[in-house]
């Protein structure tokens, strides 16, 4: 037995090794197209999207899944530095790293092909949903100016409420201020129900969460002079900000658990009545539906603090495809993409997954929720289209740190020094470096 | 025999007894939950909370399969599974019979650098072993068996050094006496790891297989980092592919998802039900010496 | 056929022999060199390095990675999670399936049946168990009624002051951590130590008892001594095992709350993900590999001192 797998698998070894020496080089199939992403839930329908292209014009697009999202971006940054990047890709990290990407020639300006024929192309999209993807004249990543990506759905993130719950208490509309929040939030306590539920184990949910009250607290300007390092975290503006992260946990606002929470969680805590608020993206509206039918809520954005400065939610391209500088299939990849980001193909993804489309001649019948959600793009940034970013060493320790401070282990006070701390480590770090 | 444990007998076996089962409830507990699970739908997956689900639907796994093409996955799984399984326990036995009875310079050189490859945590190197896997030519081979062979090899050099090690430690029990009495016999060095040691080690065997099974069958990072399909051709995505999908769904389908994990649980408990009966043969006695007699 | 094995064992030369002997070990040799000796160097070449994980530019800057981890609180922080997970497992993990393993050695009823449950999580995979074990330890409450399992039983059982959010609670978190990671592995030592004990041979106990020890002797002069080489077995594969254990952190915890819950390996993986510093992370990589080798030269010296006694 031992014998005939020996004499199986040493053909199968030389075999291999000839093969080796035979194929070093990429040998792709020339007529297709190579698609990587990491949308789970959008994966049947561009698998079904590529059979109607095919039919209409033959050309084969291949769409290939890779999941969990965290293992997704491993694969984008192993396949560039193997020089292995699909045709069509997406970059699903920060503006920092999607900027490296293209700095390093990893991805190809769209600049033209936006431009052509009267900006045609360019105009059919959201302008926000756009913003994301352009690089300005003289931005301060040092990037060549130019759209550099083709934007697919547009994502906001806003605050729900269960309107049954807000009803038993005899309340009609949703808080205005922040004030009014905490004194309907104390109100729910005493029934028995978690006021805000959310998946803060998940950093970037809570970074936006502080980030919205950081804009209105002490407005954008502000926020950027600190990312640039003009400002100290121990200014008492972001003791304020961190202040808020106490005053939830403290008044019993939000759980302890939320900080070990991923979001599917809060989504399904939410969807079964057990929270009456979360802070959740517009895809939530497609998960309520499907957890349970029957919920009905509303969208606002999440109450504000301050009058002096107006409140911001995030909002912007929610998912967007770039195009492998080095492919020798540019002009079919970008006519793939045109296809792709045409009404009609909108719509029907629009239709199918329950995603605000890009298009903004898609809007089709859209769940009313999900239009309520579309409404906060009108009061909407995003940190992709700052004129700084923070170093993401900092913003590691200071999400973290909002954790610390809602678990109760530390004091606003001490989470604003040790950020700072990292802060002055990594800014006397870049300029040595330069 | 009688007296082999007067310590336990003493605890009363009834003792004993509720004990096992407690453990063993925790054990199934989470079994019996996914399957479960896998018999509701979504809405009352949350809701119901009675044990035995008032409605069964089990056409949730007709939908796992066909919407998850788990035809397709579970056949390249258990491919993958069987070769890989296949080459380590060949490559490994080999290995740990010399480390454990030939004598050759850079012996104990060679078994320490196995050991140490064991220590070196995997995700450090997914940007070296990317590279190195296309300069060889496997990543983006015209050919999925080629990709495939990549990933196999891949798979069996995880599972080598491991292994490795519990063979060399079963080898250095074996009682010398049957190598002698091989030698005098006339066997070669191949003939005896072929005729003493590896029926000698089946225990171990069982054990190396288990466990490289399992690792091979509820692998998905380097797949997921290592595998493209070819456009136009089958798939060469292992099961945990399919169980992803339905996990990392934005909303994750839970009956799909534990549909789809109880199917892709099911061929692992076989091959340890099939294999485990092998770990407790007592060697000392029964098919070792007439297997040595016959093959004589 | 044997005529020729006759000939050739008795005619070889001495090189030839080593030979022979050699190329037991050189198809694991080769690919130990094609897929170890390339990574480990690029690895380790990347260490010295800084750099981001895409740019071109990979400027070296020597060890200055390490002298930075050194001073890394959370990265030790994360070492000693490690090694706490590692210690519980190598204790609880390891007596519960000792225990478990010298039950089913007995002729009891169910034997086999046991031997299947016991294998279950183990074989489950990390998805499922995060899942449940999330639903048991919630910390959630609805007009005082807890949607934890856990929370739900104690509160029931009148251990109201025992109730608390599990996951989230700095000073339980990374124990429960530790508990779902050795329920999850005991199934290993278990069939390890069963396969162990079955094969000792039953004339050792005879003469024991005929020597007139009782059962706790019996136990310590012959079935440990018999085990030793399983145990170690088994010890080995904990060690690495639990050092190594991140995918049930990250369907748990993701690190949080806080970095309460970090270990080496989540470390390596924010470190190369999250925060873009991927020399950094490689350097990590290199200085845990070597934890993990100083820590099993320790446990071969250990080995060497027990089995000389």
């Amino acid at each position: 037995m031992i014998k005939n797998l020996f004499a199986g698998l040493l053909p199968a070894v030389f075999a291999a090794l000839i093969l080796i020496s035979g194929c070093s080089g990429s040998a792709k199939d020339q007529s297709a197209i190579t698609v990587w992403h990491w949308m789970v839930d959008r994966h049947e329908v561009f698998v079904e999207l590529a059979k109607q292209y095919y039919e209409e014009t033959g050309i084969l697009v291949d769409f290939q899944l890779f999941a969990p999202s965290d293992i997704y971006s491993q694969k984008i940054t192993a396949a560039a530095q193997a020089r292995i990047l699909p045709d069509i890709f997406g970059v699903l990290d920060v503006r920092s790293i999607f900027a490296k990407f293209i700095k390093n020639g990893f991805i190809l300006n769209l600049n033209d092909s936006f431009n052509e024929n009267n900006e045609e192309w360019k105009k059919s999209f959201f302008e926000k949903a756009l913003a994301v993807n352009v690089f300005e004249e003289s931005n301060h990543y040092g990037v060549e100016p130019g759209i550099y990506a083709v934007p697919l759905d547009v994502t906001t993130e806003m605050m729900v409420y269960n309107k049954a719950v807000l009803q038993d208490l005899g309340v009609q509309a949703p808080p205005a201020t922040f004030e009014e929040f905490l004194t309907l939030a104390e109100k729910i306590r005493a029934e028995g129900i978690t006021p805000l539920v959310s998946g803060w184990s998940e950093l970037w949910l809570i970074d936006c969460f502080a980030s919205n009250y950081a804009f209105n607290i002490m407005g954008q300007d502000k926020v950027m002079a600190t990312f640039r390092g003009e400002v100290p975290y121990t200014d008492p503006d972001w003791i304020k900000l961190f202040g808020i992260f106490q005053l939830l946990a403290q008044k019993n606002i939000i759980d302890q658990g939320i900080v070990t929470k991923s979001n599917k969680f809060a989504e399904q805590d939410f969807a079964l009545g057990r929270a009456a608020f979360a802070f959740n993206g517009s895809w939530g509206v497609n998960v309520y539906h499907d957890m349970n039918p029957n919920i009905t809520y509303g969208v606002m954005p999440p109450p504000a603090i301050s009058k002096e400065y107006p409140f911001l939610v995030w909002g912007g391209a929610g998912s967007s495809f770039v195009i492998n500088r080095g492919t020798p299939n540019k002009d079919k990849a970008i006519a793939f993409l045109k296809w792709l980001t045409q009404k009609e193909q909108q719509q029907f993804l629009a239709e199918k997954t329950k995603n605000l489309p890009a298009n903004r001649y898609a809007l089709a019948d859209l769940p009313s929720e999900l239009y309520e959600f579309s409404k906060g793009m009108e009061n909407s940034t995003h940190p992709t289209i700052w004129p700084a970013e923070e170093d993401l060493l900092v913003k590691e320790k200071f999400t973290k740190g909002l954790q610390s401070i809602i678990i109760g282990e530390k004091e606003p006070e001490e989470v604003a020094r040790e950020v700072q701390e990292i802060k002055e480590r990594q800014m006397q770090r870049a300029k040595n470096r330069r | 025999m009688v007296n082999k444990y007067i310590l336990l007998r003493n605890l009363k076996s009834t003792g004993i007894h509720a004990f096992l089962l407690l453990v063993a409830a925790t054990c199934l507990f989470p079994l019996f939950w996914m399957f479960r699970s896998s018999l509701m739908t979504q809405d009352t997956v949350f809701t119901d909370q009675s044990l035995i689900p008032s409605t069964l639907h089990l056409n949730n796994y007709l939908k796992a399969w066909t919407e998850g093409q788990f035809g397709m996955y579970l056949f390249n799984s258990i491919i993958y599974t069987i070769i890989v399984v296949g080459g380590i326990v060949l490559i490994a036995s080999w290995a740990a019979y010399a480390f454990s009875r030939l004598r050759f310079p850079g012996r104990r050189f060679f078994y320490v650098l196995f050991i140490m490859a064991m220590m070196i945590p995997l995700p450090g190197s997914f940007v070296p072993l990317t590279v190195l896997m296309t300069k060889i030519g496997f990543i983006n081979a015209p050919y999925p068996v080629v990709r495939q062979l990549g990933y196999i090899l891949c798979m069996i050099n995880v599972g080598l050094s491991l292994s490795i090690v519990l063979l060399k430690t079963f080898f250095d029990q074996m009682p010398p006496d049957f190598e002698d009495a091989a030698r005098i016999d006339g066997c070669n060095k191949m003939g005896i790891w072929r005729h003493v040691a590896l029926p000698l080690a089946k225990p171990a065997i069982a054990v190396v297989i288990i466990f490289n099974a399992l690792n091979v069958w509820n692998e998905y990072i380097l797949a997921m980092l290592l595998l493209n399909d070819i456009p136009g051709k089958h798939t060469i995505m292992p099961l945990q592919r399919g169980v992803m999908v339905f996990a990392n769904a934005h909303n994750v389908e839970y009956p799909l998802l534990m549909a789809g994990l109880t199917i892709a649980a099911v061929p692992i408990i076989i091959i340890y039900l099939f294999f485990q009966k092998y770990i407790s043969r007592d060697w000392r006695q029964g098919p070792l010496k007439d297997n040595l007699l016959l093959e004589e | 056929m044997h005529q020729e094995n006759n000939k050739a064992g008795y005619n070889f030369l001495p090189s030839k022999d080593i030979l022979t002997s050699f190329s037991f070990i050189l198809p694991a040799l080769i690919i130990f060199a094609v897929f170890y000796i390339y990574p480990f160097f690029e690895t380790f070449n990347l260490a010295m390095r800084d750099w981001d994980g895409i740019s071109f530019e990979r400027p070296f800057i020597g060890f200055l990675n390490f002298k930075d981890l050194i001073h890394d609180k959370i990265w030790w922080q994360s070492v000693w999670h490690a090694f706490y997970i590692t210690l519980f497992a190598l204790t609880f993990q390891n007596a519960l399936a000792f225990c478990l393993a010298l039950a089913c050695d007995r002729e009891i009823r169910a034997k086999n049946f046991y031997r299947l449950v016991f294998f279950i999580p183990p074989v489950l995979s990390e998805v499922v168990v995060g899942f449940v074990w999330k639903w048991i330890l919630e910390g959630g409450a609805q007009n005082g009624q807890y949607f934890g399992l856990l929370n739900h039983w104690l509160a029931s059982i009148g251990l109201n002051s025992l109730v608390t959010d599990w996951l989230s609670n700095p000073k339980t978190a990374l124990t429960v951590i530790a508990v779902v990671h050795s329920w999850k592995g005991f199934g290993w030592g278990f069939v390890m130590f069963l396969a162990g004990l079955q094969v000792i041979d039953h004339e050792l106990y005879e003469a024991a008892r005929v020597d007139g020890a009782d059962a706790w002797k019996t136990f310590w002069n012959v079935t440990v001594p018999m085990m030793l080489p399983v145990i170690l077995v088994v010890l080995i594969l904990t060690i690495l095992g639990s050092m190594q254990a991140f995918v049930l952190v990250l369907s748990m915890t993701r690190g949080g709350p806080g970095f309460h819950t970090e270990v080496p390996v989540t470390r390596i993986l924010w470190s190369m993900v999250t925060t873009q510093q991927y020399g950094y992370a490689c350097a990590l990589g290199v200085t845990f590999g070597l934890i993990l080798i100083a820590l099993s030269a320790a446990l071969k010296k250990i080995e060497k001192r027990m089995t000389r006694i």
